[in-house]
């Protein structure tokens, strides 16, 4: 209880502050706008007003306080600004129309989730293969550790334009890097998880003359799962950053990542942070889902987290 | 075709080479745990040689190592001009201001009990989010130039680097703290030396993840707006050409860059925290 009470006044402060910033960003806009609406503003002229601070200016353009958190094209958009847009795009569109947000927020998804489904699973493979071999430990776990620290994102760009030259293209150049994002933290994760239980387990496993097999399905397996649902956490937030940023560089016409490039070339700062904001729900919506699912196989294999 | 013969072959004895020294009683030296991961790359990359070559594959679809690193030869300098404008300025530049942001932050964070309940549920929820989403909008802030790549970094490294702090700081047991009470220590004095070495380990974790995402963050930055120099711009610009062999060149440098940086920050934290039982091993 006491903790929600600091979480809601952190968060009352960030909204504060928002607020706060939205005025010395945005007065030089709207400053301009009502000067040529008639009104009188000091200094007069906009190109007096390029070299002033900000601060300056609000001190002495009081009246335009109110004006900042309204602006039609705003540098900073008001809270409520973003809040409406996102109302507006998202439940009083249809889900077919191009300017939906859920539109927009599905077609992202799909290509997430695809290659999340392909990351992980190729990644568990490879965490078995390596468990059970020690030549493909030595040869690729380093690789795939050393990968980690390399921003493979930068591959994104040209995966979608080599995919596109051989023809596929559409919803599976996307998934190739969600794929590849998550692949490695599956990866290394799941060797841990995997290599988890103690000697003395094994032994007692032994004792019992358990196979390989058996060994892997009744302890190395269940005792994996911890870890394994903290590298999927990691997997589907990196997923989704691959599938947005694969959305960049083919200008894209339809998922989260082309609003906010179309919102960057038209400078439609509101349907920006809209996309953004859709973008970060839907991370913390997948995340929280992936939890909850934690929590619940966790709870029936006896294990409490 | 004989190319493609002549890599399967490749691939085998690469694999019965390494699977030799890692079941020989060798394998625990230093020395094999080296050398078979350096077989495995080598061979990868004679089998991508030989399987680019065999089956004549374009050069738009996957250029050949050799192709590769002849054109990382010839084009040093534009390499060199890009790494400095992406790494050294936007990378490096944000990385320090947002490290050292989240360092302080998390400092006057930990002084007060009720900021730290409130701030870190925030914090563990943003450190999920993709943050990168905010580069179109800091571009268009901050300009075309290296500062609005330094700003993503910031705001990509601050909440990951906050969280381990703040962890980090939380990590003294009440004895050892009381001990610090009965030697009548200052706040500042048990800070400095008990409860800022004990954060150490956590603090360079911290650290260790931000170096990749701060490479992310100034790489995708540029793809939303970026002077006619720099990492993202070049690799954005030459797909656009169907120039694979200089994105991959950029990839290297990209590859080089990332794990350089990551093994510097794994060098200095041995050198700090010499002492926690991660590093003795």
């Amino acid at each position: 209880m006491k903790s929600l009470v600091a979480v809601l006044t952190v968060l009352a402060a960030i909204i504060a502050f928002w607020y706060a910033a939205c005025v010395p960003m945005n007065i030089k806009g709207v400053l301009d706008q009502v000067e040529r609406a008639g009104v009188e503003v000091t200094p007069a002229t906009a190109k007096e007003r390029r070299d002033r601070g900000e601060i300056g200016l609000v001190a002495q353009n009081t009246f335009a306080i109110g004006d900042t958190w309204v602006q039609e094209r705003p540098r900073l958009p008001a809270p409520h600004q973003v809040a409406v847009e996102l109302w507006e795009t998202t439940v009083e569109k249809k889900i077919t129309s191009k300017r939906s947000l859920i539109y927009h927020a599905q077609v992202t998804l799909s290509a997430t989730l695809l290659g999340f489904a392909i990351g992980t699973g190729l990644g568990i493979l490879l965490a078995v293969g390596i468990v059970h071999s020690r030549v493909m430990d030595m040869s690729v776990m380093p690789w795939a550790i050393v990968s980690q620290t390399i921003p493979i994102i930068a591959l994104a760009p040209m995966i979608i334009v080599v995919l596109y030259s051989i023809g596929v293209q559409g919803i599976i150049p996307k998934a190739v890097i969600s794929a590849y994002l998550s692949f490695f933290p599956v990866v290394v994760g799941m060797v841990k998880g995997l290599r988890a239980p103690d000697a003395m387990q094994l032994d007692l496993l032994k004792t019992y003359n358990a196979n390989t097999n058996q060994g892997f399905w009744k302890l190395r397996l269940p005792s994996s799962m911890p870890y394994l649902f903290a590298s999927l956490k990691i997997g589907i937030a990196a997923s989704l950053v691959g599938a947005i940023v694969g959305e960049l560089p083919t200008g894209a016409v339809a998922g989260l990542g082309a609003r906010l490039l179309a919102g960057s070339y038209y400078g439609q700062t509101v349907q920006i942070w809209s996309a953004l904001f859709a973008a970060a729900i839907l991370a913390a919506a997948l995340v929280a889902l992936l939890g909850l699912i934690e929590k619940v196989v966790l709870n029936r294999m006896g294990v409490r987290a | 075709m004989i190319l493609v013969i002549l890599a399967i072959l490749v691939w085998c004895l690469g694999w019965w080479l390494n699977s030799r020294l890692a079941n020989s009683p060798a394998s625990k030296t230093r020395a094999v745990q080296l050398l078979v991961p350096a077989i495995f790359g080598i061979t990868v990359l004679v089998v991508w040689e030989l399987l680019v070559r065999g089956l004549a594959v374009s050069l738009v679809i996957l250029p050949a190592p050799t192709v590769i690193a002849a054109r990382f030869a010839s084009s040093l300098p534009i390499l060199w001009e890009d790494f400095a404008q992406t790494i050294l300025k936007g990378a490096l530049g944000g990385y320090l201001i947002g490290c050292g942001a989240a360092f302080l932050t998390a400092i006057l964070v930990d002084r007060s009990d009720f900021l730290r309940r409130g701030l870190l549920p925030v914090g563990n929820f943003v450190a999920a989010l993709p943050i990168v989403g905010t580069a179109p909008i800091l571009v268009m802030w901050f300009g075309f130039d290296w500062h609005s790549k330094a700003a993503v970094v910031v705001v990509m490294v601050f909440f990951p680097m906050l969280v381990n702090t703040v962890a980090g700081l939380r990590e003294t047991s009440a004895m050892q703290r009381d001990l610090m009470q009965t030697y009548a220590a200052t706040y500042w004095q048990a800070f400095f030396k008990l409860r800022l070495p004990a954060a150490l380990p956590f603090v360079f974790n911290g650290l260790k993840i931000s170096t990749t995402l701060a490479l992310i963050g100034a790489i995708v930055a540029e793809f939303f707006g970026s002077p006619t120099v720099g990492m993202g711009f070049r690799i954005s610009t030459s797909v656009g050409q169907l120039a694979l062999d200089m994105v991959w060149a950029e990839i290297v440098v990209a590859a080089l860059a990332g794990s350089a940086f990551y093994g510097l920050v794994a060098l200095i934290e041995k050198s700090f925290t010499f002492w926690h039982p991660s590093q003795r091993g």
